[in-house]
């Protein structure tokens, strides 16, 4: 990495391979009326122009157990209708990039445009699916509690709020890229592909091209980022599939940054109308949410549009206790590209909505802000906890974690800082959450996707010199995963860490896994590993035990040897016993396994990290800017296996929240037509956008895991606009300020600080 | 007719002649000709920073350059850093702060700074984050990059008083 000397699919040397350059739909909403592709044809190099006709229309279709859903597929090349601008419409194969882009724009099409939906107002003008008629592709209704509303006209306070989060997307440095080839030898298409899943887009490429999964490899080699952007199978990557299956070239595709970001899968845009009531010592009542999520024109392969709002719709409630609890959230089709489960999956926008709920609560009845906390959040001497949502929570430190935050915001100097004094406005966020992770196949199973994710499985493998191979089907990309999982391994083995590598994301080395997402890998490849490992620790001191002349169960791992416990001369080294195994086995008894492998699995029913943020920010009034000057974090994710590697997934993380709070949104023009297409608008932040973050841990170890740990990929995202949402209006406190959406811009606070009202964002659609 | 033309470039101490179209970038000839593929591709528009390498010892956005234009030039990229086997203290310092996860923006940041410290650049962590956000990180939130540089900067102004002494 360090030399230059990572592989990312652009790096694969195939100096012959060909190029895939797509025509996209110029408009948002239409009927293709007609396509020509002579034109495209006659350009030197360019060896085939392919539409959907060309392929036998494939398409991807995933689907939701669910009477409240209703499937639609999403064809690998539109044909009959196109449903967002930058949609996929032909694919031109030429010698190099530079050719497949110029002959790309001699084809045209004939699109009869219709008016596009771009928001839930208009989702039943003119539905995007005809199947889908009132544009409402998944509608669940939760939780109903016929209490509910008699509770609310009770409580003597009642919020009735809208809140609302900008559209974005995950960014990675690497946009999406693939290379497709067909190798005769193995009658195998061979597909390397930036993702996180290989095993899933191995079941999409099969499946939509009409193959056995057998004759499908996927590679995943370096992943320059994802954050669930790769978790899904992209369209583009199964027609490059396609033409090196059809035309026996290899070829590649490289997304452009245009492309990732208004012809990719973006998140996070959604609407919560809620009401909330409270007692009067500010203790929840009952909460009553309706939330909508514009999924986009399509559901991303293999997990649907209903990531969202069933994320949403169930976990609500968070670290609180909310009394009574329903919930209505609706999946809404819009002519803007699909969603994929981007970083943080609508917790982002639950803990916004709980904490800015009770922000204002804690105005209205006269409460201190963290006063109100303490009363609402579920107390340790109440785990396992099970609230209305049907949600067990097993131990947390919730409680420690707001106290802890609020005694280093005040050992740090905050509140001096906040006082200011220097013609700037400061204010101070603070919220608390949870965040499950790793969820297995009995929490996944309850959402009823066809395809249900959860378990993962590990092989770890001791070879004759004594080094260890472990495979696991999870997919890391920058999450430390080389480093975790030997630590893990080693540390069973009784062996350094540097004697044990990880390989990952191929097909054909890893019989199955659900790839690296959902703050799942460590806790559920890292578990899968450490059982493996545990087997194979079993099968060592057998051995050892017969080398030494006593029962396994004398035999400790330590330091690389074999030792009998309470007589540390009377050892054997790892390295002794591998080769004793792999080449003089005729020496050893009959009764143990030939080789010094193991395989493991693991699927935990889910668990829930938690993470108290604080945000301090600054506000120039003059200008409405704002500024992140300082954030900190307590968080606890169980047993920390690598502090690292947890603070830098925190600090990506909350990076990437400061981001969607302040910064980014992919806003459509009235005709559906993408505003952002590069870094100049749509505003990643730089470093100076983004303040040192401080990270402290607290651990309660889980029960539920093989290594004590909890994930922890997603917190510093889903907490982070909350807490800047909070400071935001706490440095408006005199305003009476009730910014309730993200992200916010310095117009929004100019208008705040002008008016002195609440303020609510104009639609941008 | 073939718009073609005969190049030198001096790429990491390397002479390499080359026949390039004019419209190839200079991160497209670094990679696809000369099979460099440190250099990366985060944008193509000159935002990002990814394909940053030095140019007669400037920083530039190879995306930006065409490979014509480097035409009897010296270019330094991320494959010259180490020395052999042996990583720079630039690149032991990302390494130990975690300035990196997916990598992928990494060698970008590298010369962006080796470019900063060759001229000098003081160990101020707050001017560092200023020359750092020229490129952009989508994994780490910046602060081990941050570190490295300015540990990094700290100690080669030491040395470099030291050689002075
Ligand atoms: S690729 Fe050159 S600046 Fe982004
Ligand atoms: S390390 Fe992934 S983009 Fe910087």
């Amino acid at each position: 990495m360090l030399r230059g000397a990572a592989t990312f699919v652009e790096d694969i040397p195939r100096p012959h391979a060909h190029h895939l350059a797509f025509v996209r739909s110029p408009v948002a909403a239409g009927r293709i009326a007609g396509i020509g592709t002579e034109d495209a044809r006659a350009v030197p190099g360019v060896l085939a122009v392919v539409t959907a006709a060309d392929l036998g229309h494939p398409s991807l279709t995933a689907v939701l157990e669910r009477d409240e859903f209703v499937p639609t597929s999403m064809p690998l090349l539109a044909h009959d209708r196109v449903r967002y601008a930058g949609e996929p419409v032909v694919a031109v194969v030429a010698e190099s990039r530079y050719v497949a882009e110029d002959a790309a724009e001699r084809v045209w099409c004939d699109i009869e445009e219709c008016d596009p939906v771009l928001s839930l107002a208009d989702a039943a003008s003119t539905p995007v699916h005809p199947e889908a008629p009132d544009g409402v592709l998944v509608d669940l209704q939760m939780f109903a509690d016929d209490l509910l509303d008699e509770s609310l006209a009770r409580a003597p306070l009642v919020l009735e709020e809208t809140f609302r989060s900008g559209r974005v997307t995950a960014a990675p440095m690497e946009a999406r890229a693939c290379l497709a080839e067909w190798r005769d030898r193995d009658e195998q298409l061979v597909l390397h592909c930036s993702t996180q899943v290989p095993h899933q887009v191995r079941t999409g490429v099969a499946q939509a091209l009409g193959i056995a999964e057998r004759q499908v490899r996927v590679v995943a080699p370096d992943v320059g980022g994802g954050f669930g952007l790769k978790c899904v199978v992209g369209r583009e990557e199964v027609v490059a599939a396609a033409v090196a299956a059809r035309w026996r070239v290899p070829v590649r595709w490289t997304e452009d940054r245009q492309e990732n970001l208004t012809a990719a899968f973006h998140g996070h845009e959604q609407e919560y109308r809620v009401r909330a009531g409270f007692d009067a010592e500010g203790r929840f009542v009952g909460v009553d949410a309706d939330i909508v999520c514009s999924v986009g024109a399509y559901s991303a392969y293999p997990f649907s549009c209903g990531v969202e709002p069933l994320m949403a719709a169930t976990e609500l409630p968070g670290v609180y206790k909310v009394g009574r609890y329903a919930a209505r959230a609706r999946g809404v089709a819009t002519n803007k590209p699909p969603t994929a489960p981007y970083r943080g999956v609508s917790r982002p926008q639950i803990v916004l909505v709980m904490e800015r709920l009770l922000d204002k609560a804690a105005r209205r009845l006269g409460i201190d802000r963290v006063e109100i906390r303490r009363r609402n959040t579920i107390a340790p001497h109440e785990f396992p906890y099970t609230g209305p949502n049907g949600i067990t929570y097993e131990p947390g430190s919730y409680l420690e974690a707001l106290e802890r935050c609020v005694r280093e915001v005040t050992d740090a100097g905050w509140w001096e800082r906040r006082a200011g004094g220097d013609g700037l406005r400061r204010g101070i966020g603070l919220v608390n959450f949870s965040e499950r992770t790793a969820y297995g196949t009995a929490t996944m199973g309850l959402r009823r996707m066809q395809m249900t994710p959860g378990f993962d499985v590990s092989h770890v493998r001791m070879d004759a010199s004594g080094d260890v191979v472990v495979t696991s089907g999870t997919c890391g990309h920058g999450q430390g995963h080389e480093t975790t999982f030997a630590q893990i391994v080693a540390d069973r083995l009784g062996i350094r860490p540097e004697r044990v590598k990880l390989r990952q994301g191929d097909t054909d080395l890893v019989s199955f896994g659900w790839g690296t997402w959902g703050s799942r890998s460590l806790v559920i490849g890292g578990g899968a590993a450490a059982v493996a490992a545990r087997t194979l620790a079993g099968r060592l001191k057998a051995i050892a035990g017969e080398l030494l002349e006593v029962g396994p169960g004398d035999i400790e791992l330590a330091d690389g040897y074999a030792r009998v416990r309470g007589v540390p001369e009377a050892r054997v080294a790892v390295e002794e016993i591998a080769a004793t195994v792999h080449f003089r086995s005729h020496t050893l008894s009959r009764h143990h396994d030939q080789l010094l492998e193991a395989r493991g699995a693991a699927d935990p029913p889910g668990m829930f990290s938690n993470a108290a943020h604080a945000a301090l920010v600054e506000v120039d009034p003059g200008t409405g800017d704002a500024r992140v000057v300082d954030y900190l974090v307590v968080e606890d994710c169980g047993v920390v296996v690598n502090p690292t590697v947890v603070d830098g997934q925190v600090r990506g993380g909350v990076a990437q929240g400061i981001a969607a709070a302040l910064y980014e949104e992919l806003t459509y023009s009235p005709e559906g037509q993408p505003l952002a297409g590069t870094f100049m608008d749509y505003l990643v932040p730089t470093a100076s956008e983004i303040p040192p973050v401080a990270v402290h841990h607290l651990q309660t170890p889980c029960e539920l895991t093989e290594t004590g740990a909890k994930g922890m990929g997603e917190g510093g995202t889903i907490g982070a606009p909350a807490a800047v949402l909070a400071a935001l209006n706490d440095a408006l406190r005199d305003c009476e300020a009730d910014l309730d959406h993200i992200p916010v811009r310095p117009a929004d606070i100019l208008r705040v600080l002008t008016t002195g009202t609440r303020t609510e964002r104009e639609d941008t659609a | 007719m073939k718009d073609q033309h005969l190049v030198t470039l001096t790429v990491n101490g390397r002479e390499h002649e080359l026949v390039l179209e004019s419209r190839r970038t200079l991160a497209d000839t670094l990679r696809q000709e000369l099979g460099l593929t440190g250099t990366h591709l985060g944008c193509e528009h000159g935002i990002c920073g990814a394909c940053t390498v030095l140019l007669d010892g400037e920083p530039v956005r190879a995306c930006l350059v065409f490979g014509v234009q480097a035409d009897g030039r010296e270019i330094r990229t991320v494959e010259g850093l180490a020395d052999g086997d042996e990583l720079n203290d630039l690149q032991q310092a990302f390494s130990r702060h975690h300035g990196l996860q997916c990598g992928f923006c990494t060698p970008g940041f590298l010369m962006l700074a080796e470019a900063y410290l060759a001229g000098g650049g003081s160990a101020d962590p707050g001017e560092v984050r200023e020359v750092v956000s020229a490129n952009l990180c989508r994994c780490t939130g910046y602060q081990g990059i941050v570190e490295a540089v300015t540990e990094v900067a700290a100690r080669r102004r030491e040395q470099a008083a030291k050689a002075h002494d």
